[in-house]
């Protein structure tokens, strides 16, 4: 086994949680075994005595500490240790889970009512887009991509606002400076240097940042993903890649993106310490995402984190995901949801009880409720906001489209921007129609 | 032999018979395997020639075209996807630099032979970057051809002509287009790229259109009619190279011309065919050439699209004002 002296390659073991007094402990249920693709099962024992609780570092232990039923592959440390996190942090993040599986649900039925253009959802997700959000400080930043409007709502941005771009009335729709969230980013891992950009001015600046940055396993292929990484390590930037590994980029299965052992492995080269989580583990997200933001937060530069997950449905509502995967790989990631695994752990150990869930799907159902009351209503739009924002000053030629368009509502539209064109319409032809037959899956 | 097939259909074809005809020509990028894309041009591709004639590459565009430059430079015809026109601006660098370039710095040794189809344009409410139309920075590029058919015969026919051409062909297909059918001929010779056809025949004004415009302007056209107005209506189906013959000659009958195009339109290829079509025939013009084109704005939201898109309105306006006074 060559040695890893930087510590810079994921453990080749899974994350270990223990409580207080060093002793080993898990959220998994029976059903929450990950498949053969998913991370390695556990083959070391408990090796407390190699461990402070208060470091939150990983712990190499040497693979001969246990019995190893996953051979080693030559490179790799050994187990990772890592604090379980209070109970108040896990219930925190129970809490927000059942809210983004709410949100989740409810944003896929705004689309079959035609409410949103598209919705791709991060059902089966809402551990990574819940500890996201949790394991940042107001100061901090969040760069989501399209498929993290859960992380968004969860960092406390109105939930109708995270669907301005999805529901198609415009680009984007909260305040990016009162809630340090990017735009939603749909060409993939374009966001990527942006959140090394904003986390190196904010050294520059002096100020105590760190960015999460999200992406999903298909980004990890573009160039752009591979600049921001070698970027932020080269300017020792403060930020941490949160790669959500959910196993297809629409149609295409991880082995066709990668042959590299898991993606966390793309940070060695960097010079990047990669760490690999169960994705459906909210307990293991919060702890492993809570120490990489530390360590940024402390100087340490960035991280890496590929957290293994599954997206339940198909890549958006438009996707037909019976074409690539079949019905049992579903069911079986089904089983393993990440909100029932937090759920039966914190109610076993008696964190809550019936009245806390209670409480949590009525929050739930309350922003659901406010959700379609939002979405209900058509915005009436004033074609005017075309023109405002290209430029901080309109051109002359805008200005020129400006009056174009407003003598034709005028002239032509006297009953509304989506009247049928006068003309047109008197010729018996309908209006241009928006909308489509398409199949396509990438909107 | 004539069948009824959608604009998706007879792409799929052309890419079908185009394997067949061809061992060499490759077609690959995401999705395109075993989902056959998310239009499924590609559908059935894989299943039917195999993984090495069909197959899905890692998630990366300018790994697309420059794994595709290699490949052409190894005698092979690749034919790539791009996945939505905004999706392609990772590989413009290998675009502009090298696929257009490649030909010329090699004094010819080394040609391009391959296809870069995009589904472009808009007009199907799609969120940001699944809109917009950059035939403007193509065609712009010297090396490249640019086509764009807007009905599904000619999709068959520029394609086949696309694949078998051994210059780089940007391929756009209106993807609003994708799903109306009509009667396809497949024994039609190859549609030559390089023509412009007239679509609508018309005496008092002419009607210059591309891609997703032409049912625009044939819409117009039909709306002119019926007010006493006869419009031609010219596809020009390839905007590099371009029919300056067929076009001219088109306009030179009327007297007078309107560009239709959704793309911005400053600095546009709908701004290159006005300043052509005044330049060859300015004795027999009588009013300038307008055109009708998207506003200058990044493609709006689906929700405010249709402010943006050049329809029959728009265009019988600019009809309206080619100086009809005493003619
Ligand atoms: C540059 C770019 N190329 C292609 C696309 C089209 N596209 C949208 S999502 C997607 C798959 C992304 O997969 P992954 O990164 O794993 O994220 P997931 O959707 O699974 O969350 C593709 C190919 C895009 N949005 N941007
Ligand atoms: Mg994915």
């Amino acid at each position: 086994m060559r040695p890893d002296p930087e510590g810079l390659l994921p453990a080749t073991e899974p994350v270990t949680l223990i409580d207080s007094d060093g002793a080993p402990v898990t959220t998994a249920r029976a059903a929450d075994v990950p498949p053969e693709a998913a991370v390695p099962p556990a083959g070391v024992g408990p090796q407390t005595q190699a461990l402070d609780p208060a470091d939150h570092s990983r712990t190499a232990t040497g693979a001969q500490a246990g019995p190893v039923s996953h051979p080693a592959p030559p490179y790799g440390a050994g187990a990772g240790y890592w604090q379980l996190p209070p109970g108040p942090a896990l219930v925190a993040a129970l809490r927000g889970m059942i809210a983004a599986r709410r949100f989740n649900d409810q944003a896929y039925a705004l689309v079959r009512q035609g409410r949103l253009a598209v919705y791709p959802s991060s059902h089966g997700q809402e551990a990574c887009q819940v500890a996201a959000a949790q394991v940042l400080s107001d100061g901090d930043w969040l760069f989501p991509t399209y498929r993290d409007t859960a992380a968004v709502v969860a960092r406390g941005v109105d939930p109708g606002e995270t669907l301005t771009l999805l529901s198609g009335e415009w680009h984007h729709g909260w305040d990016v400076h009162a809630h340090h969230v990017a735009p939603l980013t749909t060409p993939l891992a374009t966001q990527l240097p942006h959140a090394v950009g904003v986390a190196h001015a904010a050294r520059l600046r002096g100020e105590d940042t760190v960015v999460l940055a999200l992406c999903g396993d298909g980004g990890t292929s573009e160039g752009d993903f591979h600049e921001a990484l070698n970027f932020a390590a080269v300017l020792h930037a403060p930020v941490v890649f949160l790669v959500q590994n959910n196993t297809f980029a629409i149609s295409v299965p991880l082995s066709r993106q990668t042959a590299a052992p898991s993606l966390a492995h793309k940070g060695a080269g960097y010079g990047i310490p990669g760490e690999r989580v169960d994705g459906n583990d909210a307990a293991a997200l919060l702890a492993v995402l809570g120490a990489a933001v530390d360590a940024a937060r402390a100087g340490g530069g960035p991280r890496l984190v590929e957290a293994h997950t599954y997206r339940i449905q198909a890549h958006t509502n438009a996707d037909d995901a019976t074409r690539y995967r079949e019905d049992d790989e579903v069911a079986a990631w089904s089983r393993r949801d990440p909100v029932d695994r937090l759920r039966t752990f914190l109610t076993e150990r008696g964190d809550i009880d019936e009245a806390d869930l209670a409480a949590f799907a009525d929050d739930a159902e309350r922003m659901a409720a406010r959700l379609r009351e939002e979405l209900a209503t058509d915005v009436r739009h004033d074609p005017s906001e075309l023109f405002e924002h290209v430029y901080a000053t309109p051109t002359p030629q805008l200005r020129e489209q400006l009056a174009m368009l407003t003598d034709e509502a005028i002239r032509d539209r006297p009953a509304g921007d989506t009247a049928p064109p006068a003309r047109a319409e008197a010729a018996g032809l309908a209006a241009p129609t928006t909308g489509t037959s398409d199949p396509g899956g990438a909107r | 032999m004539n069948e009824k097939l959608t604009m998706a259909q007879a792409l799929n074809r052309a890419l079908r018979d185009a394997m067949t005809a061809d061992e060499s020509v490759s077609v690959f990028g995401e999705d395109v395997g075993r989902l056959g894309g998310v239009f499924r041009i590609t559908d059935g591709l894989t299943a039917e020639f195999g993984e090495d004639r069909c197959f899905d590459t890692p998630l990366a565009e300018a790994g697309i075209v420059g794994l595709a430059v290699g490949m052409a430079m190894n005698g092979m015809r690749p034919v790539v996807e791009m996945q939505f026109d905004a999706f392609s601006y990772p590989a413009f660098e290998q675009i502009t630099s090298h696929v257009a370039k490649m030909r010329n710095r090699t004094r010819g040794q080394v040609p391009m032979p391959m296809v870069i189809r995009v589904p472009f344009a808009g007009g199907i409410g799609g969120v940001e970057h699944h809109s917009d139309s950059s035939e403007a920075y193509f065609a712009h590029t010297p090396g490249l051809h640019v086509v764009t058919p807007s009905e599904p015969a000619d999709a068959y026919g520029l394609l086949r002509a696309a694949i078998a051409s051994d210059d780089p062909v940007v391929f756009l297909e209106p993807k609003k287009l994708y799903f109306g059918a009509d009667e396809v001929d497949l024994d039609l010779p190859v549609a030559p790229i390089g023509r412009a056809v007239v679509r609508r025949p018309g005496t008092d004004a002419t009607l210059i259109a591309y891609g997703p415009s032409v049912p625009v302007a044939l819409d117009a056209a039909a709306a002119a009619a019926a007010e006493g107005r006869s419009l031609q209506v010219v596809d020009v189906r390839s905007l590099q190279p371009f029919d300056d013959e067929t076009v001219s000659r088109a306009v030179r009958s009327t007297g007078r011309a309107v560009v239709v195009a959704e793309a911005p339109g400053f600095v546009s290829v709908a701004s290159e065919i006005a300043a052509r079509v005044t330049e060859r025939c300015w004795d027999a013009l009588a009013a300038p050439v307008a055109r009708v084109t998207g506003l200058d704005i990044p493609y709006p939201p689906p929700k405010l699209e249709h402010l943006h898109l050049p329809d029959v309105d728009r265009v019988l306006d600019a009809v309206d004002d080619l100086r009809w006074e005493g003619a």
